[in-house]
């Protein structure tokens, strides 16, 4: 691992891209649509050298935009990588197809214990194997928050949901994620209810949490908080795993007196599976199950995970994991704070509205 | 843009039946007139008239998990018999929710007020360059086309490194010691009418630049033998005269701004209400195409009535003089 990793330049993925563009009308080609900055891209060359397969890779950031173009049809990729409860509804209006598992020798890799909570998405595991996996919780700068307040709760949602205790982060700035299917079952979390609720009545109850917050956040983003944890510029975050522990590395390279931590609240956290699935309309079927089946090699999991900073669902993985990977509870909770962590299923339409009517509330206050 | 249309070619009259080699030469000439007007409207069926039906259809229908995730409007059933399953209940939902009504207001608004703002900072501009010694005006013309060359996308960003709080104009402000604490500009109301001011610019002083070009300047040197002082001058002689230019450029600056998304995306806060803004939300996190489309059609509706109302009341004005 370089220092350098998180900087590898973008000029050399949209490089890689066109050069691989051009390869596409050949028949050995394998069209992939991740998440931007979710992979070492050396796992890619591998690939092409050991099977001969070119990979297009190409990269959204937001599940909302994979969605819709997966709703549309017709998008040309042959491996897409949606989130757990995305994926569910997808997989409802025929978006994937079953996976051979005949053609996936290396299923025999997986983790049971990611497995059994991603069957709640994925049915039999049938559609989709897990990429990545980690929790949606806090991060915060060290300094900044014990200056304000000594005694600061930051093992608890009272850091962000506490009236008393935000108000005092408030002039040091607070980003939060600007997914309401995440910040919604917090909030429910957080008083008392069932996080995955899909009664609206209980829903509602969030807005009071939600509201009680806002006037001390400064922007709802998924992404920005990442540089401006790192430099400073926020001291507080709702953000994902991954991301913090990305702004914490840059933080420490910067060398710039700024400590970034990440933790997964105690009274439990939002676990969350992104999973690799075929549409049903890919034009090269077998070579993204060869992907797939690459993918789930434990070296190469291990790789990427030593790369990204989120945990995988690949347990023959583990041994090859980097200490600060394998060993950080940030990243591999312990059996007891994995008691802790709750999962969400979809949202039904009519349901999806007012949540996200809800989160506009919120967000905008009309 | 506003003007009335160029007078249509004299009606031919019917005449006798004598088939006179003029009249075969009308004729042809009378085609191909058709023929080159029948481009641009073919263009305009292809690529606007075709969508908006598209459009139309879905937002007349319901939303549901499927792919594309949407019902069908027309389904065919036996005996050559169709049915139809439109019905107006996402333009109902929209009058339900004062949600989209006030993101139409709010974008009225900024769009107006922008335009008001661009016309300020833009009529100086064009006076200026028309006015300048004829070797320069090429070069200030350029100075204005120039940063189309740059995306603006990138143009934009670049207002979030001037405008934030650690951005140049902060670090400015205070270095002058005019301000003591940085001032919270981006992610507000005020950082999304900089940005449309500024992006728009080009639109309002080029047509306004063209205009004032023209001006007959003799007119200015007759106000002033009658005794009128420059100031009044300006204000009954070349303000009304460059009419046509302000309204031109005001419509070339709202009808763009008020469906806006990236720059109050960018540059605007959480509590910024644009209609575009709502539009995004309405079609990627509820996926409701059906609503979305509704958004769509009646964002149409507010832009279309106005310059419709408009021109024909230009025309009449112009039918007056005449």
């Amino acid at each position: 691992m370089t220092k350098s990793r998180y900087f590898a330049p973008a000029g050399a993925m949209i490089a890689f891209a066109l050069a691989m563009g051009t390869a596409q009308a050949q028949e050995k080609v394998v069209n992939v649509y991740n998440w931007s900055d979710y992979i070492d891209e050396s796992i890619l060359e591998d690939f092409e050298k050991e099977t001969g397969i070119k990979v297009v890779y190409d990269v959204f950031d937001s599940n909302e935009v994979l969605e819709t173009k997966l709703l549309a049809g017709g998008t040309g990729y042959d491996v897409v990588v949606p989130t757990g409860s995305f994926l569910a509804r997808q997989i409802q209006a025929g978006a994937f197809q079953k996976l051979d598992k005949s053609k996936l020798p290396n299923l025999k890799n997986m983790w049971d214990v990611v497995a059994k909570r991603t069957e709640k998405y994925d049915p039999g595991n049938d559609y989709s194997i897990n990429y990545m996996w980690g929790t949606t919780g806090l991060g915060y700068n060290e300094e900044k928050i014990l200056e304000r307040m000594p005694d600061a709760p930051v093992t608890s949602w009272k850091m962000i949901f506490d009236p008393e205790v935000v108000s005092k982060f408030a002039d040091c700035g607070i980003h939060v994620l600007d997914a309401p299917t995440e910040l919604i079952p917090a909030a429910l979390n957080y008083i008392g209810e069932d996080p995955d609720s899909k009664d609206p009545d209980v829903i509602a109850k969030a807005e009071d949490v939600l509201m009680a917050m806002r006037p001390y956040v400064q922007k709802f983003h998924s992404s920005e908080y990442i540089n401006a944890l790192a430099n400073g510029d926020i001291c507080l975050a709702v953000g994902w795993s991954g991301d913090v522990l990305q702004a914490r590395d840059r933080a420490d390279e910067a060398n710039n007196g700024v400590t970034v931590n990440y933790v997964s609240p105690d009274e439990g956290a939002l676990m969350w599976f992104d999973q690799m699935a075929i549409p049903t309309d890919a034009p090269h079927p077998e070579n993204a199950l060869a992907f797939l089946n690459y993918i789930m090699d434990p070296q190469v999991m291990a790789k990427a995970s030593n790369y990204v900073y989120y945990a995988n669902g690949n347990k023959a993985s583990q041994e090859f994991l980097e200490e600060d990977v394998i060993g950080d509870p940030a990243i591999y909770p312990t059996p007891a704070a994995l008691e802790t962590l709750y999962t969400v299923t979809p949202y039904p339409p009519k349901v999806q509205r007012v949540v996200t009517r809800l989160w506009t509330k919120v967000k905008s206050g009309q | 843009m506003s003007s009335s249309p160029p007078p249509a070619a004299p009606a031919t009259a019917p005449q006798a039946a004598v088939e006179s080699p003029e009249v075969a030469r009308q004729g042809t000439q009378k085609l191909l007139k058709y023929l080159v007007i029948a481009v641009p409207y073919l263009w305009l069926l292809a690529f606007f008239l075709a969508p908006f039906l598209i459009v139309l259809k879905i937002s007349l229908v319901e939303v549901r998990v499927a792919m594309p995730p949407y019902s069908e409007l027309i389904t065919f059933v036996e005996d050559g018999w169709i049915a139809f399953h439109g019905s107006l209940e996402n333009y109902l939902w929209l009058w339900d929710d004062p949600l989209y009504i006030n993101s139409y207001l709010s974008s009225l608004k900024i769009a107006a007020t922008s335009t008001v703002l661009t016309l300020l900072v833009g009529y100086p501009i064009a006076y200026g360059m028309a006015r300048a010694p004829r070797r320069w005006r090429f070069a200030l013309l350029m100075l204005v086309i120039l940063p189309f060359w740059t995306s603006f996308l990138i143009r934009v960003y670049a207002w979030i490194g001037i405008l934030k709080k650690e951005g140049l104009l902060n670090l400015a402000l205070t270095h002058l010691g005019l301000i003591s604490e940085p001032l919270t500009i981006l992610n507000t109301d005020i950082a999304v009418y900089i940005g449309i001011v500024y992006s728009y610019l080009p639109f309002m002083v080029l047509p306004l630049y063209a205009n004032l070009e023209k001006m007959d300047l003799s007119l200015l040197e007759a106000a002033a033998d009658l005794g009128c002082r420059p100031i009044k001058a300006f204000w009954v002689v070349t303000v009304p005269l460059s009419m046509t230019g302000i309204v031109a450029g005001c419509f070339l600056v709202f009808i763009p701004a008020v469906g806006e998304f990236v720059i109050p995306d960018l540059l605007g806060g959480s509590e910024t209400l644009m209609i575009g803004k709502t539009l995004w939300t309405e079609f990627f996190n509820n996926r409701d195409w059906p609503v979305s489309s509704a958004v769509a059609v009646i964002l149409l509706l507010v832009l279309i009535i106005p310059i419709v109302l408009f021109q024909r009341q230009q025309q009449r004005s112009a039918e007056a003089e005449a």
